[in-house]
């Protein structure tokens, strides 16, 4: 299943995942609960980010847009909760076969293109949502939506406290993990890294390379979806806000900051993200400006992001970033 | 008339005012060599790209095994049996020889929408990937990136993914430009045990490397094929040596 490297890269993650998977005792412990919540943001940002990394990095299709699958995926909870509708099976549900067949519609479309259209295409596709939830009085529209309870599982699964949130937040997030590391190893996943780097090669291997791309491009859609049911579960308000084009900019970069193509790059990166956020904008008001000279120069002399700066020391992995 | 596998009728391509193929007929019979010759810029390279479908021809047909394939895609007519190499080298970079390798045989050996069990841990396919490594001469740099080995090596392994394909129908497009002296020889003993096992169409101009392969040899000039015939014939055709071949080949 999950066989960790025994090289520094690999040890740090494993590290992280255990910090992660006690992180609750931990901040019980240290009378921090705050930090709780910033860390259950920060792994449904990495779900997301995970699933971006998955078209993105290991399919070269770079989608400005898929910010619009953590707000369908967040408005799978909130509608159906509008309406007493609090079953969580469903709100799952929904969220997975919304996001499915919206994104077999648009990813049809998108891919027809290549390069900068792909990038512009998908971000108009994610704005089209946008401007469809700020147009819906109904659900609130730019005030967004106060979701009262959240989604009902059965007893031992229940999302009722912070803490049983967390942990469907981290096992969801090992799930993610675990599917991207065994897809991309997969034929499957052969065939997608293979199309981001060679197209015309794969083709005529006999590869239909558009059926493929747009089965990831659907997986990646799901995967997201998830982290916006999350996502509506944690914060109890939504509005259009988190779907804006500016929000999967910055998924773009949680990606880039940990490392394109790799399999922990994007959670390292989300994580480090929030964080940056969190406490620059606590020093300075100007702390965009700060954020983004960092940002400028990770992606200038950071090749591969921490994964790459990480693993310097232990190169001989056989990742494809 | 003979077994033909592959038959060219009336086939017609232009770019702006360049007629890269015009009028082409040709046939190809099955289980043999046929090569075809040309100077730079005749139009070898833009007719196996029709035959093969990156390119869509202008009108003309395409017969493969008595049936057109002219509205198949590349993907399907790679799945039809019909192979192609790249004059410049078009390989996976990133990936080790033996992953580009199993991806030729992954792409001949159906559906790839397998989501769960490794690659790397399937014995079968990478046997095969081994084997036609070995059949070019690379099975020791089976395991080093693509990137990382010669210019000449990655020529061959260029003929090595076309091969692990299988492939009824072999489009080869100068398969030894750029190899060393060796790998050439080496190539071109290659091609002669492949002989009678797959239909070839080959491309080359090193006119040793196809008098000693070719069953039969088409001249391209400018779009047009100006004749085909046996090996022999053509060598002793003055107006293909007038626009082809030189005094030096004479
Ligand atoms: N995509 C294209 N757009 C415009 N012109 C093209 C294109 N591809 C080929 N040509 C032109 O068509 C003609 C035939 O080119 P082609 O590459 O088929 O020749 P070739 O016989 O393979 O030559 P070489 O021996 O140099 O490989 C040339 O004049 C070339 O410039
Ligand atoms: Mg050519």
């Amino acid at each position: 299943m999950f066989r960790l490297p025994a090289n520094l890269s690999g040890r740090s993650y494993a590290l992280l995942l255990a910090i992660l998977a006690l992180a609750p005792f931990i901040l019980e412990w240290a009378n921090q609960p705050f930090y709780l919540d910033l860390l259950s943001r920060a792994l449904i940002l990495g779900i997301a980010a995970i699933s971006l990394n998955l078209i993105l990095g290991f399919g070269g299709m770079i989608s400005l847009g898929h910010a619009a699958y953590i707000g369908i995926g967040a408005y799978c909870v909130g509608i159906p909760s509008y309406y007493d509708y609090y079953s969580g099976w469903l709100h799952l549900a929904l969220a997975l076969s919304v996001s499915a067949i919206f994104a077999l519609v648009t990813g049809a479309i998108s891919l027809r293109t290549k390069g900068v259209y792909f990038i512009m295409i998908t971000m108009a596709f994610s704005q089209m949502v946008f401007f469809t939830f700020l147009s819906m009085e109904e659900y609130g529209a730019d005030d967004g939506l106060v979701i009262y309870s959240r989604s009902e599982f059965p007893e031992w699964l229940s999302m009722d406290s912070g803490v049983s949130l967390y942990y469907w937040v981290f096992a969801m997030l090992l799930l993610s993990l675990m599917f991207t590391h065994r897809l991309v190893h997969a034929r499957f996943g052969r065939v997608i890294v293979g199309s981001r780097f060679n197209e015309q090669r794969m083709q005529a291997l006999g590869f239909n390379t558009y059926r493929y791309r747009l089965t990831c491009y659907v997986i990646s859609a799901m995967m997201c979806s998830v982290a916006g049911m999350l996502f509506g579960n944690f914060a109890g308000f939504i509005s259009p806000d988190i779907m804006g084009w500016t929000r999967s900019g910055e998924l773009i970069f949680m990606v880039i900051i940990g490392g394109v193509a790799t399999f922990f790059g994007p959670l390292v990166g989300t994580i480090v993200f929030v964080l940056l956020e969190e406490f620059l904008s606590a020093i300075t008001v100007y702390w965009h400006l700060i954020f983004g000279v960092m940002l400028v120069a990770l992606v200038l002399f950071g090749k591969g992001g921490i994964h790459g700066w990480l693993s310097s020391w232990d190169r001989k992995d056989a990742d494809y970033g | 008339m003979a077994d033909q596998l592959l038959e060219i009728n009336g086939l017609n391509k232009h770019f702006g005012g360049i007629f890269a193929t015009e009028n082409v007929n040709l046939s190809v019979e099955r289980g043999t060599i046929h090569a075809v010759i040309g100077p730079n810029g005749a139009g070898k390279t833009t007719l196996i790209a029709q035959l093969s479908g990156q390119l869509k021809p202008d009108s003309g047909n395409i017969e493969f095994d008595g049936r057109s394939i002219i509205n198949d895609s590349v993907a399907t007519r790679a799945r039809m049996g019909i192979a192609r190499s790249f004059q410049i080298t078009s390989v996976v970079m990133p990936m080790t020889l033996l992953e580009n390798v199993m991806l030729a045989v992954q792409g001949g050996s159906g559906h790839s929408f397998g989501f769960w069990s490794p690659v790397h841990r399937d014995r079968a396919m990478e046997t095969a990937a081994m084997s036609s490594l070995a059949e070019v001469g690379l099975e020791d740099r089976a395991r080093r990136t693509a990137a990382n080995v010669s210019h000449g090596e990655q020529r061959q392994l260029e003929v090595a993914m076309a091969l692990a394909m299988k492939p009824r129908l072999l489009l080869l497009d100068e398969p030894m430009a750029g190899m060393g002296k060796e790998e050439g020889a080496m190539m071109i003993d290659i091609l002669k045990r492949l002989r009678g096992d797959m239909t070839i169409l080959l491309i080359e101009h090193d006119m040793d490397a196809v008098f000693s392969l070719a069953d039969r040899l088409s001249v391209m000039v400018n779009g047009h094929v100006i004749a085909t015939d046996t090996v022999e014939n053509i060598r002793a055709n003055k107006e293909v040596q007038k626009a082809y071949l030189g005094d030096g080949h004479a």
